[in-house]
């Protein structure tokens, strides 16, 4: 058989519920991994992506280490996937775009008890938050968007297996959704 | 015999006084739209249904019917159009489905499972639009409008009140409300009132329900839309759907 | 006005004035706005309850046009006009300075509420930029020095009636005159030759003179009249459109100071021959300094019963002209949208069919005619058609006023018989070393030097009459930048390609202009021409993307030297995205940086 493909995953600003949702696939997992193998991902605890032929990332961008490590899959990807409503919309955390990040700032670590005993954290280990949650698209180019909170198992199967065969994956009434 | 037109190459009958929509809609024949409904007076400003007239392009609910027109709508031309529109609302405003009520009965999100529409595509724009929870009763996410104006007909048309109106202009043209406060509460706005049940999104929601109908079993969770918007369309042959059986109209659907 | 009862005072008398019309709702907004400076919330209830129309759509009236303020905007409103022929005579440093001065941003008022500063649409002053409007009022040839006065005037809280004379003066800048400029006749000859006519033989006449509407369509006029002459009512009405918005356009504003019997002369004999009674002139709100001496002209032609009852004594020939104002919007150019705002609505376009002359101003039928229309109109009965017709070319009968400005030393109006070439007029302007011509204004089309040859006319090169001349120091890039600026400040919003669509041309125009743009951007702007060219609701969407298209076709290298070599870039400033973020943190580490060039 022809070369295994090579998948890299990660989760930017999102919470690894499309994540959960991958391994909904279930026994499939196995039929996957008789066409692919995976490079950086929660699956193998891989740090730093390397060349693949399909990146997915969940989550959008909301700081600066997000930015970094989407550039590092698209330079590393041939094909880049935006999974989920956090990806694609920038889903939760964009709520927070009609906010000025000051304010939130303030709100969060001067106005309101907590432990960052009256300053907002400054340590340069911290990637800082941009002004606004943006979806990928927005930072890279994205080949393909698979919608959902998270899309299901039969969703991601569908999309992938579609797209291992060389045809433009389609998802049809019942697994494409946005909620 | 009534006159007809051909639309996708299928004889149309069609009554006058009758737009392409409604004599399509009538004929079982489904063009997706999004500001039209079969109650009111189409006024055409989503322009989803357009179609190609005689190899020019139109909002096939406003467009009078005329016998002999030549009518293309399930083209990859249109749908490719109707799929970008559908993403610019996407865009404009503050789609959050996962959170929205109105997830599951939506006629923006269905139309978008329809086009298969995967993702907005251009830059979101993220409004500052403030909620309206002034009301007891009712609460307005402006965030999810996408300026229809169907219950600002609804209001005008049916309720006799005029509860809603647009201000603004372009990009910032909104929905407002009719009092000096600016608040829903100063308003005779009532649980009752069609206005309540027409936005095909989810702005006017009645407050203390949400989540009532579980996934799976929400209305598009079980046919596509271009499958259920014919039910709702008022048909000539056989008319059981009286578009005043509550529940029935393609936008109301879900809600209480 | 400080008290409710003074309030109530003032809108009274308004009301009555307009006869409680809420057609003229509108009107009624204007002079409220006028008198106290912004529309206060009990105002609009109180129009409500006596109008007997919803409060939220007078509201929504008050919120289109954006003239109109729903909220306190200044004592003194300052708009900067916007158009491109205004910024390359400086107008931009002049705000800024003006800013400077007066202590406020753009768009802000000032905190003791004295004063705003903003930009506006184009004001019809090209010829004689850069212009402003204060409170409504035209100020035209901005300087430094004129700027500053300005500032002071408005720090001393100096009425406007007691500013400098000189400031508000508009001059025509007649460069070349025609049978239309050079008309002499006497106010009323031609009504006569037109009463001698008939309507019928009116339309007869016209339709001979092969005339075609000057607003840019070129639809035939005669044919126009016939069928609103012939369409079913009860009433038939006239209606000028001298809502000149093109940026670049100024022959309006000149044929109405110069011509106004003319131009009534026109709309009166288009009465006879449709068959109306009543006969509006929709002014710009930009030309509101002209609305007085325009009713005294109506007042004295009423005098000399050339408007009223039985005119020039033919019994039951009855029609008058009442003048509304608009107030910043240039979709009320659109023939449909200036019927609804008419009606005092907002400035909306409808649907069609069906069209004004069945079902216009009150659902009946209706000629709207632009102002050069209604003048040529008059001048065909004047001449004869058939010496009207051997003026200009073979489908484009008669001259045409052309606004000339831009890089030469002559700007102003030109009338010229149709078919003059372009070349011919830049030579006449004393152009030189031009390097395009955006013909028919932002919505028209941008010619290089290799297309010069080309000739004004509905066989060629149609246009509503602007004439914007750019010279090789210009980029056009910046110029297409402008217009887009321009649609999408002034889309209606009514429909969704054209509402979303501007915006995101505007975005996408402003990425390259940032230098984030690349070749993919360049696509999506051609894939938002496609949707707005096939989808909108008026031509407005349909030609927001004509400036960009018609520059990227003679002038690539301008887009592409701003692109960067990548295919794709950020949609925003990613380090300028973590600039809040610094400035809370106090951080300027290396990590407190993204350089988007990481790919």
């Amino acid at each position: 058989m022809s070369k295994k493909l090579r998948i890299a995953t990660t989760s930017l600003a999102g919470c690894f519920g499309c994540h959960m949702s991958f391994l909904d696939i279930d026994e499939r997992l196995l039929a996957l991994l008789e066409l692919v193998e995976f490079d950086r991902s929660p699956l193998t605890d891989i740090k730093h992506c390397g060349p693949c032929d399909i990146g997915i990332i969940e989550g959008g961008i909301c700081n600066a280490e997000n930015v970094h490590v989407l550039y590092e899959f698209r330079k590393n990807c041939k094909i880049l996937i935006a999974i989920g409503s956090c990806a694609i919309t920038g889903g939760l955390p964009a709520q927070r775009n009609h906010l000025d990040l000051g304010s939130c700032l303030t709100e969060v670590y001067l106005t309101e008890p907590g432990l960052a005993h009256g300053h907002i954290p400054n340590d340069p280990e911290l990637p800082l938050p941009l002004d606004k949650v943006h979806p990928l698209h927005e930072v890279v180019k994205i080949d393909y968007f698979i919608p959902g909170c998270p899309p299901s198992g039969d969703a991601i199967w569908k999309f992938l297996t579609d797209l291992i065969a060389g045809k433009t994956p389609e998802l049809g009434h019942g697994l494409i959704k946005y909620d | 015999m009534s006159d007809t037109f051909q639309l996708d190459g299928a004889s149309v009958p069609f009554e006058p006084g009758q737009t392409v929509m409604q004599a399509a809609l009538a004929g079982g024949h489904y063009i997706p739209h999004l500001c039209y409904h079969p109650e009111f007076k189409p006024h055409g400003s989503c322009k989803v249904c357009t179609v190609k007239i005689n190899g020019r392009t139109a909002a096939s609910c406003t467009m009078p019917a005329e016998a002999g027109l030549n009518v293309e709508s399930n083209i990859e031309e249109m749908n490719g159009l109707r799929r970008t529109l559908v993403q610019m609302l996407f865009a404009e405003g503050n789609h959050f489905c996962p959170s929205c009520e109105k997830s599951g009965n939506c006629t923006l999100q269905a139309l978008g499972y329809d086009l298969e529409v995967h993702t907005a595509g251009f830059r979101h724009l993220y409004p500052d639009r403030p909620l309206d929870a002034s009301h007891p009763d009712i609460l307005l996410d402006f965030n999810r409008c996408i300026l229809c104006e169907l219950c600002v007909r609804a209001s005008s048309e049916v309720d006799g009140k005029n509860v809603f109106a647009l201000s603004g202009r372009g990009i910032t043209k909104h929905l407002i409300v009719n009092s000096e406060t600016g608040l829903l509460k100063d308003t005779d706005i009532a649980l009752t009132d069609k206005a309540m049940h027409v936005c095909p999104v989810g702005v006017i929601l009645p407050k203390r329900v949400g989540f009532s109908v579980p996934i799976g079993a929400r209305r598009y969770d079980q046919r596509p839309i271009s499958a259920q918007a014919l039910d709702d369309a008022p048909r000539q042959a056989d008319a059981p759907h009286s578009p005043d059986t509550g529940g029935s109209c393609p936008a109301c659907e879900g809600t209480p | 006005m400080t008290t409710t009862g003074d309030l109530h005072v003032f809108l009274d008398a308004l009301l009555a004035r307009h006869g409680n019309n809420p057609a003229s709702l509108l009107q009624m907004l204007c002079e409220t706005q006028e008198r106290q400076g912004w529309i206060a919330p009990p105002a609009l209830t109180y129009l409500a309850q006596r109008l007997g129309i919803p409060r939220a759509r007078i509201e929504g009236v008050a919120g289109f046009y954006s003239f109109l303020h729903l909220r306190p905007n200044g004592e003194y409103r300052v708009l900067f006009s916007d158009n491109i022929t205004d910024r390359m005579l400086g107008s931009q440093a002049l705000m800024e300075k003006m800013c400077q001065q007066l202590w406020l941003q753009p768009g802000k008022v000032s905190e003791d509420g004295l004063v705003s500063i903003n930009t506006t649409s184009c004001t019809g002053m090209c010829d004689q930029g850069p212009a402003m409007l204060v409170n409504g009022r035209a100020i035209t040839r901005l300087t430094h020095q004129r700027v500053q006065e300005i500032g002071h005037l408005i720090r001393n809280d100096t009425p406007l009636a007691g500013w400098p004379a000189d400031f508000f003066l508009v001059e025509d800048n007649i460069r070349r005159s025609g049978p239309l400029l050079d008309n002499t006749s006497a106010p009323g000859d031609i009504l006569r030759a037109a009463m001698a006519l008939g309507g019928k033989g009116i339309v007869e006449a016209v339709k001979h003179s092969g005339l075609r509407g000057r607003g840019g369509a070129g639809f035939p006029t005669g044919q126009k009249w016939e069928a609103c002459r012939n369409a079913p009512g009860a009433a038939r009405h006239v209606v000028c459109n001298a809502d000149e918005g093109e940026p670049g356009t100024f022959k309006d504003r000149v044929l109405l100071n110069c011509q106004a019997d003319l131009v009534f002369e026109g709309m009166t004999l288009c009465a006879l021959a449709v068959g109306a009674q009543h006969g509006y002139l929709y002014l710009r709100g930009e030309y509101r300094y002209l609305l007085e001496p325009l009713r005294a002209i109506l007042q004295r032609r009423r005098d000399n019963n050339m408007l009223g009852k039985n005119i020039l004594g033919q019994a039951g020939f009855d029609f008058d002209i009442a003048i509304h104002t608009g107030a910043g919007a240039y979709i009320c150019g659109e023939e449909s949208a200036l019927i609804e705002s008419l009606e005092g609505k907002r400035g909306v376009p409808r649907s069609r069919p069906p069209f004004p002359v069945t079902h216009g101003y009150m659902q009946q039928p209706t000629a709207v005619d632009n102002v050069e229309t209604f003048c040529s109109a008059a001048l065909a009965i004047q001449m004869g058609a058939e010496n009207f017709r051997a003026i200009g070319t073979a489908k484009s009968s008669g001259s045409k006023l052309i606004s000339v400005s831009g890089d030469c030393p002559r700007p102003g109006i030109y009338e010229y018989p149709f078919g003059v070439s372009v070349r011919e007029v830049l030579d006449d302007c004393g152009a030189v070393n031009t390097r395009a011509v955006q013909v028919s204004g932002p919505s028209g089309i941008c010619i290089a030097e290799n297309e010069f040859g080309r000739k004004l006319g509905f066989e060629d090169l149609p246009t509503a009459g602007a004439f914007m001349v750019f010279d090789d120091s210009r980029d056009l890039f910046e110029v297409a930048r402008n217009f887009v600026h321009f649609f999408a400040h002034e889309s209606c919003g009514f429909c969704t390609p054209c509402r979303v669509g501007t915006s995101m041309l505007k975005q996408t125009m402003d990425k390259i202009a940032a230098g984030h743009g690349t070749r993919h951007d360049l696509n999506e702007i051609e894939n938002l021409d496609k949707v707005l060219q096939t989808s909108s609701h008026c031509g407005l969407g349909r030609s927001a993307c004509n400036p960009v298209l018609h520059t990227l076709k003679h002038f690539r290298p301008a887009y592409e030297n701003r692109l960067k070599s990548l295919d794709f870039e950020p949609a925003f400033d990613l380090d300028g995205a973590l600039a809040r973020a610094r400035q809370m943190t106090g951080r300027d580490d290396a990590g407190a940086h993204l350089k988007p060039e990481e790919t």
